[in-house]
């Protein structure tokens, strides 16, 4: 009885695909990682400063959290440097140091460790943070103030504040002229003033496609948010064209595309069964272009991905009758 | 092992073995040394017994160990008794082992051969619990059976046990319908086959009248609950089972059994199972139930070290054990070896919500959600509001898990302590009845006092 060989007994499957947190995490970092170096081949090294203070403080927020709360380090499936990332995307190339270690914290703390960590935040811990900073020191956010030094050899003006502006004032400016001003490939190129991580629009599209066919983020949030911001904008368009822009350009400025496929997906946030899916898509993006066009904002993906993270729990209520489920 | 794919956003898919190409040669494994049977009761000392240690068993015997209980188990083996030992099963089962030394040449018990002279098929019904490939008990005790359901395929995966049997044993299956109709009473038997196994098992039933309906061959497709929605278009209540509906499932293998019983007079005890080996290879043996797992790894050259994992049935939704040794059961329908360099460790990270257990669930079940509540204990809610019992234990909400979240034992312990926490409470019925009247008087005299309150006030 000694010496019996000792086997491991445990629960059944005994199988596993192998997935883990922190590889969807990696994924993550990697699917942002083109958009990222673009903008830091555009601003240089402040934009990369602003990005390895971000990912680390984020890091060493959670770090300290977990020590402090005396819970097991998490700090290594990845997660927290995944909302530094985001959250630097978010934030203009040049921000002062503080900002970005308040604001790590807002997202880190505030937007997902005291509701128990991953998985148990309500919102999407980087847009939470944003907005509170947002609301706070809007100024240091002002895409156009934060380069003013920078020669760039493109359009220096925020797209969304410019159009917004124009569709205030038709009576002093053109949005036609102005919308036509803005090139397709340079929008694409990354050649607008915007977010570190939001400005190259093909960078974002090929990450969330790479995202997608990982199976890492759900396309259905994806595809129903960017066809609801589409969708909407064409309707405003349609009813009037000398005011509001249309959908190619909502599609391709400020932080749609990057509110399609890394802020809505935000898995802890977001729906997971089909139907609610679309919808929360579809409502997030037609907020977004309600509150561009109609609200107090130039950009509203922050707010509307806020509202529609609120109304997550109650979609997914929407799902399929349980297998043997009578009533 | 299959790993998630790089295009992950395609679901993973399992397909059940199909035998229909391979050449199957089963191994056959010597008598052991030592043969321990299980007999489902608890080990009592001090309850009379019909048998003690020396007495001596034939091939075939009906060991009806204790005096006050109709529970039995066949012997497999000529021998002597050796010793009895309690025996702790999954769930905190409690079972009897006798262990029993054998004796090279066989003796067989002529009881079974004598019940069917005299009253003919359906005395048998007393024999049959613990047949190779396992009968349910409900379906001998002579209660309504409205069909009988014989499954040509395992629930899990790898196992390729009743295929073969479907396809090797077609006479004996036969023979086994005919008379488990006779003995029974059913009129319906329905055989549930892969579609690569209709051709060869086509004459199954031609005379007795079974009907062969084809079922996917993606797993979990040969769920019991999956069988019932999709081959007999009938919805199992998730807080009932198939057999409250008089519909049971049974193995080919047992029906096979079955039919060599009526036909030789004498009960088989060689179990055929599956033997999947550390680089998946798979061998079919056939050994004498009660015959311990070491003699079998010995005979097909496997070695296991510690650390290494015995798994008893599929990869999805089976047992492991502790010991080498053992003992092969009537319903054991295949062993795994599995390295300890395969063995996926689980972890204590929290759902992260990603949704693919909800999108790879066959029962719809909201498993997010569900795996929350279990977390926490929260066993009535997770039951009513999250479909605990909409589960059909198929494993894959854990094996797509990126949390490495054990979802599936969390399940299987949800039910169970559900279960009893329901079984207590019944228990405890009567009491709470009468409860009610001095809870009223309370809130009545709370009443009172505090319009006595009200009125100094």
């Amino acid at each position: 009885m000694y010496n019996r060989k000792k086997f491991i007994v445990s629960h059944a499957p005994f199988w596993h695909d192998g997935s883990w947190i922190a590889k969807r995490s990696y994924n993550i970092l990697l699917a942002a990682l083109p958009a990222v170096i673009l903008s830091i081949y555009y601003y240089g090294l402040p934009a990369l400063g602003v990005v390895a203070l971000s990912v680390s403080s984020a890091m060493l927020w959670e770090l300290g959290f977990t020590r402090i709360s005396k819970t097991p380090d998490t700090i290594g499936d990845g997660s927290a440097a995944v909302i530094g990332m985001i959250f630097a995307m978010l934030l203009p190339p040049v921000v002062p140091w503080w900002l970005i270690v308040v604001g790590t914290f807002l997202a880190v703390v505030i937007g997902k460790m005291i509701y128990g960590g991953i998985g148990g935040n309500p919102f999407n811990p980087a847009v939470l943070a944003y907005a509170i900073i947002g609301v706070s020191w809007w100024d240091y956010l002002n895409f156009d103030a934060a380069i003013a030094n920078y020669d760039l050899g493109f359009i220096t003006m925020y797209p969304l504040a410019l159009a917004k502006h124009a569709g205030m004032h038709t009576d002093l400016f053109n949005l036609q002229q102005i919308i036509s001003s803005y090139n397709l490939t340079d929008l694409l190129m990354g050649r607008q003033v915007g977010g570190i991580g939001a400005t190259f629009g093909l960078g974002l599209l090929l990450g969330g496609i790479y995202l997608i066919i990982r199976g890492i983020i759900r396309w259905e949030i994806s595809i129903s948010f960017l066809v609801g911001v589409a969708f909407t904008a064409l309707l405003f368009q349609a009813a009037d064209p000398g005011r509001y822009a249309g959908p190619l350009f909502h599609l391709l400025t400020g932080y749609t595309l990057l509110g399609a496929f890394f802020l809505a997906t935000e898995d802890s946030s977001s729906p997971v069964n089909f139907l609610p899916m679309l919808i929360y898509g579809a409502a997030a993006g037609m907020l977004t272009v309600l509150i561009r066009n109609i609200g107090a904002y130039p950009e509203g993906v922050i707010f509307a991905i806020l509202v529609v993270n609120l109304i997550n729990p109650l979609l997914d209520k929407i799902r399929p009758k349980a297998l043997g489920k009578v009533t | 092992m299959m790993k998630r794919s790089f295009f992950g956003l395609q679901q993973p898919r399992f397909k059940y073995d199909a035998v229909s190409n391979m050449n199957i040669e089963p191994v056959r494994i010597a008598v052991p040394e030592k043969v321990t049977l299980f007999l489902n009761r608890p080990f009592e000392g001090k309850v009379p017994r019909t048998l003690n240690v020396g007495d001596r068993v034939k091939t075939g015997q009906k060991l009806t160990l204790y005096e006050d209980s109709d529970a039995y188990v066949i012997s497999s083996v000529t021998g002597t008794i050796r010793s009895f030992d309690s025996f702790l099963g999954d769930f905190g089962q409690t079972l009897t082992a006798i262990n029993i030394e054998p004796e090279p040449t066989d003796e067989f018990d002529e009881a079974l051969s004598r019940a069917l002279d005299e009253d003919g098929v359906a005395a048998a019904r007393d024999y049959l619990l613990s047949i190779p490939g396992g009968m349910p008990p409900e379906m001998l005790k002579g209660g309504h059976i409205d069909t009988l359901v014989i499954c040509g395929i395992e629930q899990d995966l790898l196992s390729i046990t009743n295929q073969y049997v479907t396809k090797s044993k077609v006479p004996a299956m036969n023979k086994g319908v005919s008379a488990i109709k006779k003995i029974t009473g059913v009129h319906k038997v329905v055989m549930a086959l892969p579609q690569s196994l209709m051709q060869e098992a086509g004459a199954i039933g031609g005379a007795s009248g079974v009907e062969l309906r084809v079922i996917e061959d993606e797993y979990p497709s040969a769920n019991p609950r999956l069988i019932m929605r999709d081959v007999m278009g009938q919805i199992v209540p998730a807080d009932k089972r198939p057999e409250d509906l008089g519909i049971f499932f049974v193995n080919a293998e047992a029906i096979a059994a079955v039919g060599e019983a009526v036909e030789k007079k004498m009960l088989p005890v060689t179990k055929t199972l599956t033997v999947v080996k550390k680089d998946m290879t798979k061998t079919v043996v056939e050994a004498r139930i009660g015959t311990p797992f070491s003699d079998i790894f010995q005979a097909l050259d496997i070695t296991l070290f510690d650390r290494d994992r015995i798994i008893v049935g599929g990869p999805m939704s089976g047992t492991t054990v502790y010991a080498e040794d053992h003992p092969v059961g009537p319903r054991t329908l295949s062993i795994m070896i599995q390295d300890s360099s395969d063995v996926p460790l689980v972890s204590d990270y929290p759902c992260i919500n990603c949704g693919e257990c909800v999108r790879i669930c066959p029962a719809d079940i909201p498993i997010n959600m569900l795996v929350r509540f279990l977390e926490a204990r929260q066993y009535e809610t997770a039951a009513d509001e999250y479909d605990l019992y909409s589960c059909i234990e198929c494993g894959l909400c854990s094996f797509v898990c990126p949390s490495k979240i054990p979802i599936f034992q969390y399940i299987r312990l949800g039910k169970y302590e559900l279960d009893r926490i329901r079984m207590e409470e019944e228990a405890e019925a009567p009491e709470t009845v009468e409860e009610p009247a001095p809870e009223t008087e309370e809130t009545t005299e709370e009443v009172t006092a505090t319009a006595a309150k009200e009125e100094e006030a």
